[in-house]
């Protein structure tokens, strides 16, 4: 095969496969993801029970899925989205995941680090040295647990 | 030449990889939205004379599937069941049964001694058994059952509307009356789909007059006139109340054995026994002391009702029949049994703990309760026995009444507790409190003895300020 057929055949595949990527991405909202609106993150039917709790629950009017479950700042922001994104599609595909859903340390923290920032006089007066959100620190969702979603 | 090839035919094999991943992952989410999109396919039209499961099952195979596995027959502490082989006769086919509960615990039987629940009581199967046990149960053959127990022991609400020529109620009653070996012919099935779900739409309703007349009475003591369950509850509700249609304290009413509930004066397990006590029903006269004794049975709705599950809107369902994933979908497993043995769904979904520290605390709360129960249940035994000794040195039946009667209040409140299938599990310390009722009775009954001296001292009925 020349040189040149080999670039066409090569430029088919690349083209096809951007093709079908863009279709797909647009075929399941991908770009919903960029956005901070909450029906974006229940997308996916797994999240579907958890933004159903959120809409009955105490801060369904002043805070979205974003609010709490991503880091301050743009880029610390779209980085912790890139991550999720990609494990929670990964999870979800293979259906490897654990059930009822748990969240990880990281994320955690991430929310902790929430409540803490728009609660902060109350919470500063509570436990003013926060370090630990592991098993032997306080947090706020461990007995808060039904302010953002039960479930 | 060759190496200038390479680079590009690196690109090709990247390429066609990253294209069929792709697809594969275009076809998962278009599956998974199909998925979603349509929670069932009607491939068979269901009817309210519809009685078979097996075809709602090919509407609904997913909730089939965990139904049919009501079979299974798993332990836990205090309950499931084990499968103990039998040798079938001839009028007892069952190859397999549960294990005898008068054999785990003989003070049973001189608990419930004159009554046909002391010649055979074994540990409850899952649903699928509910017919099968009743219809072989060595009860039968002690006593004549009426039709009545076909109310929740069969799939009887197309039997009832078809006795009752439409009308559910009077099919009820008709049934009610009949022997039981004349209303089992008209029952095929243990409890079905159309017992709890509306045919056209798969909602909650309830179908059982039992219940229907039960809950309007516990709506009127508090208040609410001329409840309707099916038109009134919410649908959470409904997750509790289709299981409150048989899971509950019952007795027989009258000649016509019109199955009723006793919850004019409340669920709780005094407010019924109050109830009794004002009508003056008896189950049967305790053969050894001569009591008029009451059985009480499985009150689990009544029980969860005082709670803290209950208090803070958790179903029977939420528990015993947890939603699982299945795909895109979500469906409630219809394999109904105890938590205990999916502690996973049932538990952590809102408790955040370890499944160990999560059983621990309910064996904790079974372990406690059951010592409660033996010590309540020693004591009883021996007011019996004390009675009974009475009785034989020639005391008197008036000098033995007041006795007789705190047997029947103890029994009863223990019996509660007993024949509840959670062993305290669905409200804890009311569990204790019946109990110590039951204590309180039996030491005035012993107090109440010819020739005893001493003394039952005051009753307090503690109000709370």
């Amino acid at each position: 095969m020349s040189r040149s057929r080999l670039l066409i055949v090569t430029a088919i595949l690349v083209g096809l496969t951007v093709g079908i990527g863009g279709y797909t991405f647009v075929y399941a909202k991908g770009y919903s993801y960029f956005s901070n609106d909450a029906q974006g993150c229940a997308n996916c039917h797994v999240m579907r029970d958890h933004y159903n709790a959120w809409t009955r629950s105490s801060h369904r009017a002043v805070a979205v899925c974003n609010d709490c479950h991503t880091p301050p700042g743009t880029i610390p922001k779209y980085m912790t989205k890139a991550q999720n994104g990609f494990w929670h599609s990964f999870y979800f595909t293979t259906g490897r995941y654990p059930d009822p859903l748990r969240i990880t340390p990281r994320n955690h923290q991430i929310t902790e680090t929430a409540c803490r920032k728009c609660h902060t006089e109350l919470t500063a007066s509570i436990d003013p040295f926060h370090t630990d959100t592991g098993r032997g620190g306080l947090t706020c969702t461990k007995c808060h647990n039904e302010v953002g979603h039960i479930e | 030449m060759k190496r200038r090839l390479s680079m590009p035919i690196v690109i090709v094999v990247l390429a066609a990889i990253a294209a069929t991943a792709v697809t594969a992952l275009l076809v998962n989410i278009f599956t998974r939205q199909q998925e979603a999109r349509s929670p069932f396919y009607r491939v068979v039209e269901l009817n309210d004379e519809t009685v078979d499961p097996a075809v709602w099952g090919k509407n609904f195979p997913l909730q089939y599937d965990s139904y049919r596995r009501t079979v299974d027959q798993v332990r836990t502490r205090y309950g499931g069941s084990e499968a103990v082989p039998r040798t079938p006769t001839e009028s007892d086919p069952r190859s397999i049964v549960a294990q005898s509960r008068l054999e785990e615990d003989p003070r049973l039987k001189t608990m419930w001694a004159g009554y046909a629940f002391s010649k055979d009581f074994r540990e409850e199967r899952g649903h699928a058994y509910m017919l099968d046990d009743q219809t072989l149960t060595e009860r039968q053959q002690v006593t004549q059952q009426p039709g009545t127990c076909m109310h929740c022991h069969g799939s009887v609400y197309v039997p009832y509307k078809k006795l009752g020529g439409g009308d559910l109620m009077k099919g009820f009653e008709a049934m009610n009356q009949m022997k039981y070996q004349d209303a089992r012919k008209l029952v095929d099935h243990p409890v079905t789909c159309i017992d709890c779900h509306a045919p056209d739409t798969m909602q909650l309703r309830v179908t059982r007059p039992g219940f229907l007349e039960g809950i309007k009475k516990v709506k009127a003591s508090q208040g609410i006139a001329d409840y309707d369950v099916n038109r009134d509850a919410t649908r959470q509700e409904m997750r509790a109340y289709v299981c409150g249609q048989c899971h509950v304290e019952y007795y027989f009413k009258g000649p016509e054995k019109r199955l009723t509930y006793p919850w004019d004066k409340g669920l709780k397990a005094d407010e019924i026994l109050a109830y009794y006590e004002e009508n003056g029903f008896k189950d049967w006269t305790h053969a050894e002391s001569g009591a008029p004794t009451l059985k009480a049975q499985h009150p689990e709705f009544e029980m969860w009702n005082q709670g803290i599950h209950a208090k803070s809107g958790v179903a029977c369902a939420d528990c015993h029949m947890p939603y699982q994933r299945v795909g895109a979908m979500k469906v409630s497993d219809h394999h109904v049994r105890s938590p205990l043995l999916n502690i996973n769904r049932a538990c952590q979904t809102c408790h955040r703990w370890s499944e160990d520290d999560l059983r621990q605390r309910v064996q904790t709360i079974q372990d406690r309760t059951f010592q409660v129960r033996n010590i309540a249940m020693d004591a009883l035994i021996a007011l019996i026995a004390d009675i009974k000794a009475a009785q034989a040195a020639g005391a008197a039946d008036p000098a033995l009444e007041a006795s007789r009667r705190h047997q029947r209040r103890a029994q009863f409140l223990l019996d509660f507790i007993e024949a509840e299938n959670s062993m305290g599990f669905h409200a804890d310390q009311e569990a204790v409190r019946v109990l110590a009722l039951s204590l309180d009775e039996t030491r005035r009954g012993q107090a109440a003895l010819p020739g005893s001296r001493a003394s039952a001292g005051a009753q307090t009925i503690m109000k709370t300020p």
